[in-house]
């Protein structure tokens, strides 16, 4: 009896693993059907969407040699601003943002209140609100170029990061610091070498939602940067399709793809982090 | 509850102090150039009438008469609302069901949860192109396209969502489910109850904190929908009103607010930042409530 309770249980078990594979095995389709069609001839990517790229269909690496130069700008270019960007301001956040999450949680003044509410209510504004205002002043500051904009993600992207940080501080003991603060460490020494190593966990977290946001980012960038002499992926992409009448959906398709893989491959390797940044983020934020 | 920490503790608080500028002052800087400064001149914006930001002149609350009177940002919003209900039943009932199947310990939960969380790391733009060569690809065997009608532009958008947003959901269920005490389920057992009666009386109270979370996020992610909408539909098809005007009807709030912005019309920026203020008023009411919502609870544990 307990044993025929037992296999019904298990008989439960493979069948719901089997009917989440098959989800799954649906799950990946969309991505599948990117790869299938970039290695597919134009003509064909509208037509026979989902068939395999045989025959006359397939256009072996040319969507990928027309994608590069495709659009009237280098593809190698987006790629690049986009790094530039995505690491500038994450680096810029994370330093900036845990030295001042570091001194709200540290000294009890008026003006930190101030700073740290303004950040909580900064994290529920849509960009709507500010997009038309940020991107004039931002014009106006010259902050208009990859190696300027981190600035303004630091000014717009300041509030959840704080938030975060702060959380993390507050529950840090505060003994270390003041033994090394008795012992002569200076707030900068004390803070490099002893509270920074501490905020790990959180740096991590933070880094991953910062970097999950700047790199997917396309308005702020469109509205912020020079378009005409700089473009991000998310920027290329748009722009393959709000320039030309007819879109060449194989190249597109080649460039969705590149743009893709890194992304995963990112994911695949760092995903511990990534999923427990975005809990972290979600619960908080 | 736990003791505060005296956070002003002398021996450190005050030698900090004399170094305000350098840990504060880059975060303040940017902090109104990036969005203090902004959101005060948008504010002031949005009763003015202006071209550039430097002629504009202060007319009152006719920017908000004229957005009400906007049939397209009525018509934007009614979508939205219905777009960010409709997903976030759908996003949460099935990122509930597929949390729950994970955490029965069965084979390959890992893999299924890696494959199921992955879309939410492809940004909107990419998303939008990818689905609608999905979705022209299917509908064009029966002639027709995703722009030509609403209700194809409504669904597709529900179903690219669906795809990008369960896996995150499912993450945050994860976490409340794993949360359960295990005693609380043993003695369901044990005194009997059934499956349907665990999940339904014991498991599902517990995980309340999850849900709601999600509830509120997936309702602010859909009221706050941009790239998505412009890279799938644009906001096509059209559709021409009474007085001869034409709507793009799967146009949602973010969208129709970057369009009056942006768009033909000169001239409309002050409507635009109008709209704006509304938009922002209606998001930032359904964050504020999340967050007095998560704090009460943190009080309460």
């Amino acid at each position: 009896m307990r044993a025929n309770t037992l296999s019904a249980e298990k008989r439960r078990k493979n069948l719901l693993s089997i009917t989440l594979g098959v989800i799954c095995i649906i799950y990946v389709l969309p991505v599948l059907t990117v790869a299938i069609n970039s290695f597919k001839l134009n003509t064909f990517v509208k037509t026979d969407t989902f068939a395999l790229p045989r025959g006359e269909m397939w256009a072996g690496v040319s969507n990928f040699v027309t994608g590069m130069t495709f659009g009237s700008y280098p593809f190698w270019k987006s790629v690049l601003y986009s790094v530039v960007i995505t690491v500038l301001s994450t680096a810029l956040i994370l330093l900036c943002t845990s030295m001042a999450a570091w001194y709200i949680a540290r000294v009890d003044s008026k003006f930190c209140r101030v700073v740290y509410y303004l950040c909580v209510f900064s994290m529920v504004v849509p960009f709507q609100m500010v997009m038309y205002t940020l991107s004039k002043t931002a014009d106006t500051l010259k902050l208009n170029t990859p190696w300027t904009i981190p600035i303004v993600y630091l000014g717009f992207g300041a509030g959840l990061a704080i938030f975060m940080f702060v959380g993390f501080v507050k529950s840090i003991p505060l003994e270390i610091e003041e033994a090394a603060a008795i012992d002569g460490c200076s707030p900068i020494r004390t803070y490099f070498s002893v509270v920074l190593p501490m905020l790990k966990p959180t740096m991590i977290s933070v880094g991953i939602l910062e970097i999950m946001w700047i790199w997917n980012d396309y308005l702020l960038p469109y509205l912020v940067l020079d378009i005409n002499e700089y473009r991000t992926i998310p920027i290329h992409i748009q722009y393959l399709k709000g320039s030309y009448g007819t879109v060449d959906l194989g190249a597109t398709m080649a460039l969705i793809l590149l743009s893709i893989i890194p992304v995963i491959v990112f994911y695949l390797t760092c995903q511990k982090h990534i999923i427990k940044g975005v809990a972290a983020g979600a619960v908080k934020g | 509850m736990k003791p505060k920490h005296t956070s002003n503790s002398r021996a450190l608080s005050r030698p900090i102090r004399k170094w305000w500028w350098l840990f504060m002052g880059p975060v303040v800087a940017a902090f109104i150039i990036g969005f203090v400064w902004p959101f005060i001149q948008g504010i002031y914006l949005s009763f003015c009438q202006f071209r550039l930001i430097s002629d504009a002149k202060f007319i009152g609350f006719g920017n908000y008469l004229k957005a009400f009177n906007d049939a397209s940002f009525r018509h934007a919003f009614w979508y939205t609302a219905l777009f960010a209900v409709v997903s976030l039943v759908l996003i949460n009932v099935l990122a509930f069901a597929v949390a729950y199947a994970l955490t029965q310990g069965i084979k390959g939960s890992n893999l299924f949860r890696t494959v199921f969380f992955m879309p939410n790391l492809i940004g909107g733009i990419v998303l939008g192109y990818i689905w609608s060569m999905i979705f022209d690809g299917i509908l064009s065997r029966y002639g027709t396209s995703i722009l030509l009608q609403t209700k194809y532009g409504f669904w597709g958008l529900i179903i690219l969502m669906c795809w990008q947003q369960i896996g995150y959901m499912m993450i945050i269920y994860i976490a409340g489910l794993q949360a359960v005490p295990d005693d609380m389920l043993e003695a369901a057992k044990i005194d009997g109850a059934s499956k349907s009666q665990t999940l339904f009386r014991v498991t599902i109270p517990n995980v309340m904190p999850s849900i709601t979370i999600c509830m509120f996020l997936s309702l602010t992610n859909g009221f706050k929908l941009f790239d998505q909408n412009l890279a799938l539909t644009a906001g096509q098809p059209f559709q021409i009103q009474a007085g001869g005007t034409a709507i793009k009807t799967t146009e949602m709030l973010a969208l129709n607010i970057y369009n009056t912005f942006y768009g033909q019309t000169s001239g409309s920026q002050g409507v635009a930042q109008a709209k704006a203020v509304i938009f922002f008023i209606l998001v930032a009411g359904l964050g504020l409530a999340q967050l007095a919502y998560t704090r009460k609870r943190e009080v309460q544990q």
